[in-house]
């Protein structure tokens, strides 16, 4: 949707400058920076759906993936912001156990509204991503370390609560029809509404990151965080903000889960971590800043559900899905190397000489 | 003479017990190509940090239209006009050319109750900029800084600076990392820049390029201003001599001479390496 738009804008404001010719050419298109993951989803698309037979092609099969998708893909869009700014969030794989056990526990334990435990639920992500924000432009300690480090006393925090509070390290919640309409319920029997959710965020994070000047802040301060302060950003402001979203994001998957699934656990969400990274690179975002999309992050995203969730459709052992994963991401990056490249060295054909 | 736009009075920077700038006194005019030269360590990279915000002098005074100016931040010294462009250009390698021309300052449009930012804008107004600087490779604003050669950087920085209005432009060894036709076409920039009246602060070690575009030369030498004269007034080798610390080389030339002179014209090994 949005690399149409920019299509269209970028013949625009092209055409009085140049005859070049009109037609939106093969290079301008490899010259995206999603192509790669563009490629690589088609291509584990293209193998599973031969593998897997008529079960993967199925609106079941479809759903398996899509709900993987939308849960992590949540998650990896404001961890892809965070990573074009030049920071990490491992902090995540602690927020959503975290977010889960409070809503459960305020609203299942002890029984208060369900909107009670959801914006604690919510309010605890913004409050943690407020946190990691400050310590990483406070300390100047880098990010992954600072958030390595809330990551394991925010867990340390979830099971010690939790056993003080509750008495377990799993605690039921029941949730009214209307929670469960909007977070945790099944359409057609199959998919979850988080779907939508994740389609909204897409929109959202797709007009911040492409249409926005937050946007290019985002952009800049990935690219330069001394020469983008310099500029005039307030490069606190957009971290701390960033950091919230990813915490927010987080919060939000771990509180959907709980009123999906009726329970929460203690020590759910760790694979989140490597997930939402691996599904950011794989689209093509580049892990030390400065360059990535929306629409790559979304590829990437499908390409890891995809991948995660083909094997069970297939004859093979699903202890292979991490090995496909480790490779298709070593892949990816390679070939997202190759294309940035290209889209660096790209010269226009009419060679008008520069330097008469 | 009018008053300079920028004036230095006594400027000294040491850094703990490390003297770095010692008494450095500088006017620059307006439409006026001051070019700062001197050796490697001489003390330019620190006095360009000081004109640009980064650090702020031990003692002395500045000035700017006859006003005293202190600057904390970067950002304070660009508000008062003055731009910095570093030897390679934009630093955003991976931004487009629009977008990265625009940093900090992106131009918006209406979309609907949304504010957004206006890609067609500032794409056109970035490539006309850097086309009106000479730069007619470039067409699309979309395409990516690092793919720029050398020069267009430089181009697409100074483009910017005079965009926003920039009334001091510093240009830090704008041409040492250029080939000779790109380092000419940026001197070429630099004189229609000055043409625009804003004051050029023109750092080199070159003395073919200083002498080509300034109009005023400064030389430091270990951190102290040894020379301060007007174009014409000394000869390119007067200037080399100069920089490269005219006494030290004479010293040098009559020991190489006196080496040749007891070993039969041969200089002992080791003398052929200095």
């Amino acid at each position: 949707m949005t690399s149409q738009a920019h299509d269209q804008l970028a013949a625009a404001t092209t055409a009085p400058l140049s005859q070049r010719s009109s037609m939106p050419s093969i290079g301008s298109l490899v010259r995206r920076p999603e192509v790669g993951s563009l490629i690589g989803m088609i291509a584990v698309l293209f193998f599973f759906s031969i593998f897997g037979g008529a079960n993967f092609m199925s609106s079941g099969g479809a759903a398996s993936w899509l709900n993987v998708a939308s849960e992590l893909g949540i998650i990896a869009l404001p961890i892809g912001l965070l990573m074009i700014a030049g920071h990490l969030d491992l902090s995540v794989g602690s927020m959503v156990p975290a977010s889960s056990m409070t809503i459960a526990i305020l609203s299942g334990h002890y029984g208060l509204p369900i909107i009670v435990g959801i914006l604690a639920a919510l309010g605890l992500g913004l409050a943690v991503g407020f946190v990691n924000g400050v310590l990483v432009i406070r300390t100047k300690v880098p990010s992954f370390v600072v958030t390595l480090a809330t990551l394991f006393a925010l867990a340390g925090l979830t099971l010690g609560l939790s056993v003080i509070l509750s008495g377990s390290t799993s605690v039921a919640l029941k949730s009214g029809p209307i929670a469960k309409l909007l977070f945790g319920d099944y359409l057609g029997g199959k998919f979850e509404v988080t779907l939508f959710w994740w389609i909204a965020a897409i929109l959202i994070v797709g007009f911040i990151l492409n249409f926005s000047r937050f946007g290019n802040w985002i952009l800049a301060m990935g690219g330069d965080a001394v020469s983008a302060r310099n500029a005039g950003i307030p490069t606190d402001r957009v971290t701390i903000a960033l950091f919230m979203s990813s915490g927010l994001c987080a919060s939000f998957v771990g509180m959907s889960q709980a009123i999906l699934y009726n329970s929460a656990q203690v020590a759910a969400g760790q694979s989140f971590i490597f997930n939402s990274i691996i599904a950011v690179v794989i689209g093509g975002v580049l892990l030390t800043g400065g360059y990535g999309s929306v629409v790559g992050i979304v590829l990437g995203t499908l390409t890891f559900a995809i991948v995660n969730q083909g094997i069970f459709y297939t004859g093979f052992d699903a202890n292979w899905a991490s090995l496909i994963i480790g490779v298709l991401l070593l892949a990816a990056v390679l070939m997202n190397n190759t294309f940035r490249t290209m889209a660096l060295t790209y010269a226009p054909r009419t060679k008008l000489s520069a330097r008469r | 003479m009018t008053t300079p736009l920028l004036r230095l009075t006594g400027i000294n920077k040491s850094f703990g017990p490390i003297d770095v700038l010692h008494d450095i006194s500088l006017e620059v005019y307006r439409g006026e190509v001051l070019c700062l030269l001197g050796d490697n360590g001489a003390g330019k990279s620190t006095l360009i940090k000081i004109l640009s915000g980064v650090h702020r002098p031990t003692s002395g005074t500045m000035e700017m239209d006859g006003r005293s100016v202190a600057f904390d931040t970067p950002r304070d010294a660009s508000d008062h006009g003055i731009a910095t462009v570093h030897q390679f250009g934009g630093t955003f390698p991976l931004m487009s050319i629009g977008r990265s021309f625009f940093v900090g300052a992106e131009p918006t449009r209406r979309w609907g109750p949304l504010t957004i930012y206006d890609r067609k804008r500032a794409n056109e107004i970035a490539v006309t900029e850097m086309r009106q600087l000479g730069i007619t490779r470039i067409d699309d604003g979309d395409r990516l800084v690092g793919g720029l050669s050398g020069g267009e950087r430089q181009a697409l920085a100074i483009a910017r600076a005079v965009h926003f209005g920039a009334s001091v432009l510093i240009l830090d060894e704008p041409t040492a990392a250029l080939g000779v036709k790109e380092a000419a076409h940026v001197l070429r920039i630099v004189l229609q820049a000055r043409r625009k009246g804003i004051a050029v602060i023109f750092i080199t070690h070159n003395v073919v390029h200083a002498l080509t575009v300034g109009d005023h030369f400064a030389v430091l030498i270990r951190g102290s201003k040894a020379a301060d004269f007007r174009k014409g007034e000394k000869s390119r080798e007067a200037i080399t001599d100069l920089m490269a610390g005219g006494e030290q080389m004479a010293e040098l030339e009559a020991e190489i001479e006196s080496f040749s002179a007891a070993d039969d014209g041969h200089a002992p090994r080791g003398a052929s390496h200095v």
